[in-house]
């Protein structure tokens, strides 16, 4: 290290990120801003000038790249594949550098890196000027509310150095900035190779009288929001003993002292604050970014989730709002499937009840989509299974930014910043009714349920439902058949084929299934349904026990050998596209309350297992 | 204490942050107790994160027989004074089998005494969260790792499909018998661990600290003679030097550099202008460039 300061700890900490790809010499920068800065040390050096003899591009000078391109694959493929994070020190400031790529397929990772960065270098080549690449990255800068960007024009030494020609790039850039939504921007003319303007002046452009790279990035603003109204999301709930309950959490906006008035969300509670908690001690002020505990002067209510606020300007609770979101996971993302979504420290679940349009990341136009694929964006409102607390994205990022997990694979799918509050369903209040499920269930003396038959198409789903209903009404009950064939000409007859539209039939046929039952009925609904994650919304939208899912297992051979509407012959000679079981997949049912084996089973075993199973769970005698 | 926004701080309320998270997503979370310097740090910041209650997770180290005598002494005293529980687990059938680091050199000696057993220990207690003191400064692949990674039932990391971590929000989720590593100190450096042992005064190994040790030059590395067990090659005679260590681990495999500092005020100027990097004495990492990324995908910590 250059000059080491006298106390390390006055120093204050800056995320940054880096856009730009291999080509712009993004790795370059970075490796030269350690190599300069005497970062490295000498054994990493040995190891460098090792692996520029093996992996190299720059002849026999050292590969200042390698020293940040980590992994092995990455090396041998000559990118960087991930997400990774560099850690230096100056004299005067702490930085993290998220490294992403700057492949097309790469948003997600770019997206990541951007979403705890304060400043972002965005990396063009000189010879090649602003790119469609460029323009990507300053959409992902702007949604993701990165405050300031550097707009470093590389590889000047192979433009001679020439002043005309980084006032084009310059003037282009600020035209793209200001249509993008970036509110301002620095621009920096460097050789990364050559070492110009990254940490010292360069001799070689006189005419550029700013400050090298370092000294922006040395210079620019991180500090936390004091103006911002005090946010806490409570993390653990501490119980020391059983005197004690305090709020453990992260200040995530504002300030706050003991004695100031807090209101609990969503719940809407008031308290005190009695101590901030510490194992230094109590606190007299705890201010954006600590890690406290908070004990109040009121025995409220406070869960893990809920988010403690100050009285004056509260968030918003609502269960619906419009967002943007970025996909991130190699399967789609589909209106109408439920994900569980992280805002704060609460856990919710959350589906997208309309999407929008989608972004050109290259143009920064706007494209009508029916779902999002791996690395796109979109803007969609999303509804939530109640009501939470959140601000706007540009107000506070922790506590108006969220990520998707999908429900199945426990992967994190997508990520989203939230924009404006929708006031809709929330806002209409659930009329009550004196007559309810139970008392038109008990005129009709019986439990009611739903049946629901999963299976490929041509399994005989429809078929054992028929022969069920049959026995029931036999018994007396009253019932209702919801087919999946029938719905599509009726209340579905504006849906396709596409996994979008399946999971939309599906999600009606459930709300359908609901209201009759509601109705006190016995419902059997025969429908496909070949995800895993709508069969469970299915299971979780009823009441408990009250959903019975009855996998009808035809072999797809057996199924296609049967092919009572001639539908796989069609599907097979292509001119039926997203036949399931052909090109559209099925996912069987892991624990199904009833599995019926149809090719080991007559039909008369068939129904008498059904009725059999609802006479143990007491739907009938 | 003042408001202050320094870097270390933010350091510190992070690690808190990410340490609460761990113990509010997992079912049965384990803090990995290394006895180096960066555990030290880790203990002392689950202390503050849980403060006044005592942190909610059980110690546990992977004892590989070949700790430095004084290793084992200051865990044994560390964790009576904290009164947490400690777990020791030791790779039973690589004892039986005579493993060890000169018999069998570092690949294999790490990879059954350590990663192995770490595996064991965590399918033994079922384990669903493993919290560790690793940095991503320490070697390059460590940089790509997350701050929450998961593992397979197989406790196999995946570079390549790792989940995405955006602002503070860490996905805990799992199936049965899958796992996730928690690295709390991933943006901590070398200097900042010492300079915040310095700053809160946290007790560490006296191995960190310069003293006349008895040492033999083995490959290029300052091995300590810490038993009987280091049988000497012809040539090689003990002899005093001053040294300490930048790392802890199996004393046959961690190497000693030539240093006067003896304080903390000492340590922190000698790693404040480093010469070589932290790993360069750890035997582990030198089989090739690259090595750590393979015993890491293998499930190595």
């Amino acid at each position: 290290m250059a000059s080491p300061p006298p106390d390390l700890a006055d120093k204050d900490l800056m995320r940054l990120i880096t856009c730009g790809s291999v080509d712009d010499g993004k790795s370059t920068l970075i490796g030269r801003l350690l190599f300069d800065a005497r970062l490295v040390p000498d054994d990493h050096l040995e190891a460098l000038a090792r692996d520029s003899r093996r992996y190299g591009t720059v002849g026999d000078s050292p590969d200042l790249a390698l020293l940040v391109d980590g992994l092995q694959a990455e090396r041998e493929q000559g990118i960087t594949i991930d997400v990774a994070y560099r850690i230096f020190s100056t004299a005067r400031r702490r930085f993290i550098v998220a490294d992403t790529p700057g492949h097309a397929q790469y948003t997600r990772n770019m997206v990541t890196g951007a979403s705890t960065a304060d400043l972002a270098i965005i990396i063009v080549d000189a010879r090649k000027g602003l790119l469609a690449q460029t323009c990507r990255h300053t959409t992902i800068v702007s949604l993701m509310g990165v405050r300031h960007v550097v707009l470093a024009v590389n590889k000047m030494d192979l433009v001679d150095y020439s002043e005309q020609r980084f006032a084009e790039i310059v003037a282009a850039y600020s035209h793209l900035a200001k249509r993008l939504g970036l509110a301002s921007t620095a621009a920096i003319p460097i050789s990364a190779l050559l070492g110009d303007n990254v940490i010292r002046p360069s001799a070689a452009m006189p005419w550029y009288s700013g400050p090298p790279l370092l000294d922006h990035l040395e210079s620019a603003g991180v500090e936390a929001s004091d103006t911002q109204p005090f946010r806490l999301t409570a993390q653990w709930i501490s119980r020391a003993d059983p005197e004690f309950r305090g709020y453990a959490g992260t200040v995530l906006g504002g300030s706050i002292r003991p004695g100031d008035e807090v209101v609990v969300q969503p719940s809407g509670a008031r308290s005190h604050v009695a101590r901030i908690v510490t194992s230094d001690g109590d606190l007299a002020e705890a201010a954006t970014g600590q890690a406290i505990t908070l004990t109040l002067t009121d025995p409220v209510d406070v869960v893990r989730g809920d988010v403690l606020t100050a009285p004056d300007r509260p968030p918003h609770v609502a269960d619906q709002f419009a967002c943007h979101l970025v996909w991130m996971d190699e399967a789609a993302m589909l209106p109408g499937r439920p994900y569980l979504m992280r805002l704060g420290t609460a856990t919710l679940t959350a589906t997208v009840t309309e999407l929008k349009h989608r972004i050109d990341v290259e143009t920064g136009g706007h494209e009508a989509t029916k779902q999002l694929a791996l690395n796109e964006i979109g803007f969609a409102n999303i509804a939530l299974d109640r009501p939470a607390p959140f601000d706007v994205y540009d107000d506070n990022r922790d506590t108006g930014g969220f990520i998707l997990i999908d429900r199945m694979s426990n992967a994190t799918v997508g990520a989203g910043m939230i924009r404006f509050p929708l006031r809709r369903a929330s806002s209409l209040p659930w009329q009550t009714f004196t007559v309810d499920k139970a008392a038109r269930a008990r005129i009709k003396q019986q439990r009611p349920c739903v049946l629901w038959f999963t299976g490929l198409s041509g399994a005989g789903k429809s078929t054992i439902a028929d022969g069920v209903e049959k026995r029931l009404l036999a018994l007396g009950r009253h019932t209702y058949s919801l087919d999946g064939d029938n719905v599509r000409h009726g209340l579905n007859r504006d849906l396709g084929f596409t996994d979008a539209d399946r999971v939309e039939n599906v999600r009606r046929v459930i709300e359908v299934a609901r209201l009759f039952c509601e109705a006190g009925l016995i419902v059997l609904v025969s429908v496909i349904s070949p995800f895993r994650s709508e069969r469970q919304l299915a299971r979780e939208r009823m009441t408990e026990g009250e959903f019975v899912e009855i996998f009808v297992d035809t072999p797809l051979a057996e199924c296609e050998r049967r092919d009572p509407k001639g539908l796989y012959r069609r599907a097979r000679d292509g001119k039926l596209a997203n036949f399931t079981g052909i090109d559209s997949p099925y996912e069987a049912p892991e624990a199904p309350d009833i599995h019926l084996h149809t090719t080991e089973m007559s039909l008369e075993q068939e129904i008498e297992t059904v009725m059999k199973a609802l006479r143990n769970r007491g739907v009938i005698d | 204490m003042p408001v202050s926004n320094s870097y270390l701080q933010a350091l510190e309320a992070e690690s808190i942050h990410i340490l609460r998270e761990a113990a509010a997503n997992f079912r049965k979370p384990v803090v990995l107790y290394s006895i180096g310097k960066d555990s030290s740090v880790l203990l002392h910041l689950a202390h503050k994160a849980f403060y006044p209650a005592k942190p909610p997770f059980a110690l546990l180290h992977v004892d590989t027989g070949w700790k430095f005598r004084e290793m084992i002494a200051f865990r044994d005293r560390r964790v009576g004074e904290l009164g947490l529980e400690l777990i020791v687990h030791v790779n039973r059938d690589g004892i039986g089998r005579g493993i060890g680091p000169i018999s069998h050199g570092a690949a294999v000696h790490t990879d059954i005494m350590k990663t192995e057993a770490l595996k064991q220990a965590l399918g033994l207690h079922g384990f669903d969260a493993a919290i560790g003191g690793a940095r991503r400064d320490e070697e390059a692949s460590r940089a790509k790792e997350r701050i929450f990674s998961f593992r397979s039932a197989a406790h196999r990391w995946d570079p390549r499909h790792q989940r995405p971590e955006l602002w503070r929000l860490y996905n805990g989720r799992i199936h049965p018998g899958e796992s996730i590593r928690v690295f709390p100190l991933s943006n901590w450096t070398e200097l900042d661990v010492w300079t915040y042992i310095q700053r809160e005064n946290i007790p560490v190994v006296p191995l960190y600290f310069a003293a006349e040790r008895l040492v033999v030059e083995r490959d290029g590395m300052l091995i300590k003679v810490d038993d009987d067990r280091l049988t000497l090659r012809p040539g090689e005679t003990p002899q005093p030097r001053w040294v300490r260590f930048r790392t802890l681990g199996c004393y046959p495999l961690t190497g000693a550099i030539e240093s006067r500092a003896a304080t903390l005020s000492e340590i922190v100027a000698e790693v404040t202008s480093p010469r070589m990097s932290e790993r360069q004495g750890r035997a582990i990492d030198h089989d090739q460039s690259g090595s750590m990324e393979l015993k890491k995908r293998e499930g190595y910590f």
